[in-house]
């Protein structure tokens, strides 16, 4: 069995006396999509918080490439190449879909003592990138304010495997979305996935988890009801887990 | 239906590009100086307001507006404000004044000690809107009483009064002040004079040298500071970080930006903007006064609302910034000019500061695709 990326060993999370997850374990494996499903409150936020250092676990390991590590801050996951698109925070509508896309890790080029930006460079890198993920761009300086929903987050998932994701977090990409554009962002996550790219998929719509994913881990309150693999589960199943029952 | 479709199509391209030129921030500003300056030139062309004494002294009036609204705009658009720069201009000068004139320090001396003395309250201002989450506007209205307080307090206690004179002594042969209180191009416009191309004093002392002899360090500093401001937020990474910052703080502390730093800098930066407005009237008045600088908190912030910028952060132009300050200052000296009670004015700029408003709100829609 390959060995995964990332893997979660009975992850424990307390706030002050609340239990908000107890024993979740997890692996994670390049080129899949693992859909991490569950119903409002049932932890998955705590979960992929844990997961991209905002949150420190009480309890459990975590393994990176196969070493025990923990993830400090937001900054060191990123750094270490776990990348976390979150629904409404992915892009800042005011902003050129240019400068979003670069945002905190711009090119720059040196004229005389100064450091400019390089728009040319950025500007370019970018239609590539693009195309690349088959989102048609008209203009890189059109605010992101601008695009649809579907288009905020696959251009926020075509910058985090711009910038080396291995594994790329995506909380409730296509929740607030409609049918047409939930295509497009599934369609941009297969391709993401193609790229050798783990993808964690959190949704609490088990018809898009089926459409991409390759695992199915439920979370209910607070507990895994352990993984299944694509083709041996059914929605019904999935459904019933999610509100609660034990799978058999 | 075909030749239909295209032909739609086109006026579509046509109305996203008109629609993109449109929303630029500074558009609004750009507009309303043609506006003010035709109106002046039609109605004040006969009173002088156009020669060159004229135009420096309008000049000089804005470039007092364009040196605060260039602190105040880079501190919007990372989504702050600084109610306490009027505060700060009268503190600034009165520390000048007190450690050079009555404490007899070297002048050059008390200039630093006042720009480290503002940057400093800048940085606590900053610093305490950081750690307690508060709005800016609640924080620097606290030190918009506190520092006012301390000045006339600092003033009255060394020499009983608020108002403390003699810099023009104590400046004499010193090294920095002529930076903030001198003009520079003044062989120029000696050689102008000489050429009989502007005017000369015809009578006095001062006979036969021009009228206008250079240009003020104050235009100066608001040039360069446009300069450096327009190029930083435009040009550079840190720019960026400073849209993000106002735009989506949460957003931008995700992918790395330091939002904290960010934001406490452009406090320190308004300080430092506030701070050279008061030494250049110091040097120049020869005084420093305990009330200077009333109310110029809230023209700076006018000026950048109507250079385009949203008080909400996220969005603005010094260039616009730039352009609401020379407004201002046109308007307010030309009205001067055409001999209109100058209460008047206030009431201009309560009408134009409305209507920037709503007009930014509805080119904030077009913006983020809603309009």
């Amino acid at each position: 069995m390959e060995t995964p990326i990332m893997q979660l060993t009975d992850i424990g999370k307390h706030f002050c006396s609340i239990k908000a997850l107890s024993n979740v374990s997890i692996k994670i494996i390049q080129g899949e999509c693992h859909c991490l499903l569950g119903d409002n409150g049932a932890g998955k936020s705590t979960f992929i918080k844990i997961m991209s250092g905002v949150h420190q676990p009480t309890s459990g390991q975590i393994y990176f490439s196969g070493e025990m590590t923990t993830i400090e801050s937001p900054r060191s996951a990123i750094d270490s190449g776990i990348a976390t698109v979150y629904q409404d925070l992915a892009m800042i509508p005011l902003m050129s879909v240019m400068r979003n896309f670069w945002l905190g890790r711009e090119l720059v080029k040196n004229i005389g003592p100064f450091k400019i930006m390089d728009t040319k460079k950025c500007n370019a890198i970018l239609m590539q990138e693009m195309e690349k993920m088959g989102i048609s761009l008209h203009d890189p300086s059109q605010s992101v304010g601008t695009l649809s929903g579907g288009e905020k987050q696959s251009v926020a998932i075509a910058r985090a495997v711009y910038f080396g994701a291995k594994v790329l977090i995506l909380d409730e990409p296509t929740s607030a979305l409609g049918v047409y554009q939930t295509e497009k962002v599934l369609k941009t996550i297969a391709k993401v996935r193609e790229k050798g790219i783990a993808v964690v998929f959190i949704s609490h719509n088990v018809n898009h988890a089926l459409e991409v994913g390759d695992k199915f881990t439920v979370l209910c309150r607070g507990k895994t009801l352990g993984t299944a693999v694509r083709g041996k589960i059914d929605y019904a199943q999935l459904q019933y887990m999610m509100s609660g029952e034990k799978l058999n | 239906m075909f030749m239909f479709n295209s032909l739609v199509e086109n006026n579509l391209k046509i109305i996203s590009k008109l629609k993109k030129s449109l929303a630029r921030p500074d558009l609004g500003a750009i507009t309303g100086t043609i506006l003010v300056f035709l109106f002046f030139i039609l109605v004040a062309r006969d009173t002088g307001m156009f020669s060159l004494e004229g135009t420096m002294n309008w000049g000089i009036v804005s470039s007092q507006f364009i040196i605060i609204a260039v602190g105040a705009c880079l501190l919007m658009i990372a989504g702050e404000f600084d109610l306490s720069v009027g505060s700060m201009i009268g503190f600034a000068g009165i520390v000048i004044a007190v450690t050079s004139v009555v404490w007899g320090w070297p002048i050059w001396l008390s200039i630093i000690i006042a720009f480290i003395l503002s940057m400093l309250l800048g940085a606590l201002i900053g610093f305490i809107v950081i750690k307690t989450n508060l709005p800016s506007f609640i924080v620097s209205l606290a030190f918009l009483y506190i520092l006012r307080g301390l000045t006339i307090f600092g003033s009255i206690h060394s020499t009983q009064k608020t108002i403390i004179g003699g810099i023009n002594e104590v400046s004499k042969g010193d090294w920095l002040a002529p930076l903030f209180g001198g003009k520079i191009f003044t062989g120029l416009f000696t050689w102008f004079a000489e050429q009989g191309w502007i005017d000369v004093f015809e009578f006095g002392t001062r006979a036969g040298q021009p009228i206008v002899d250079g240009i003020p360090m104050m235009i100066v500093w608001a040039v360069v500071l446009v300069i450096f401001a327009h190029f930083l937020l435009n040009y550079t990474r840190f720019g960026n970080w400073i849209f993000a910052s106002g735009g989506d703080a949460k957003a931008a502390r995700y992918v790395g930006v330091p939002v904290d730093k960010i934001k406490i800098l452009m406090f320190v930066f308004t300080a430092f903007c506030a701070t050279v407005f008061a030494t250049c009237q110091v040097i120049e008045f020869g005084s420093a006064s305990a009330d200077r600088g009333v109310l110029k908190e809230f023209e700076a912030i006018i000026s950048v609302v109507i250079g385009g910028a949203l008080l909400t952060g996220g969005y603005g132009s010094v260039i616009g910034a730039t352009f609401g300050a020379i407004i201002f200052g046109v308007v307010q000296q030309g009205l001067f000019f055409i001999g209109v009670e100058s209460s008047l004015f206030r009431v201009f700029l309560g009408i134009i500061l409305l209507l920037s408003v709503i007009f930014n709100a509805h080119i904030r829609k077009i913006i983020i695709g809603k309009g």
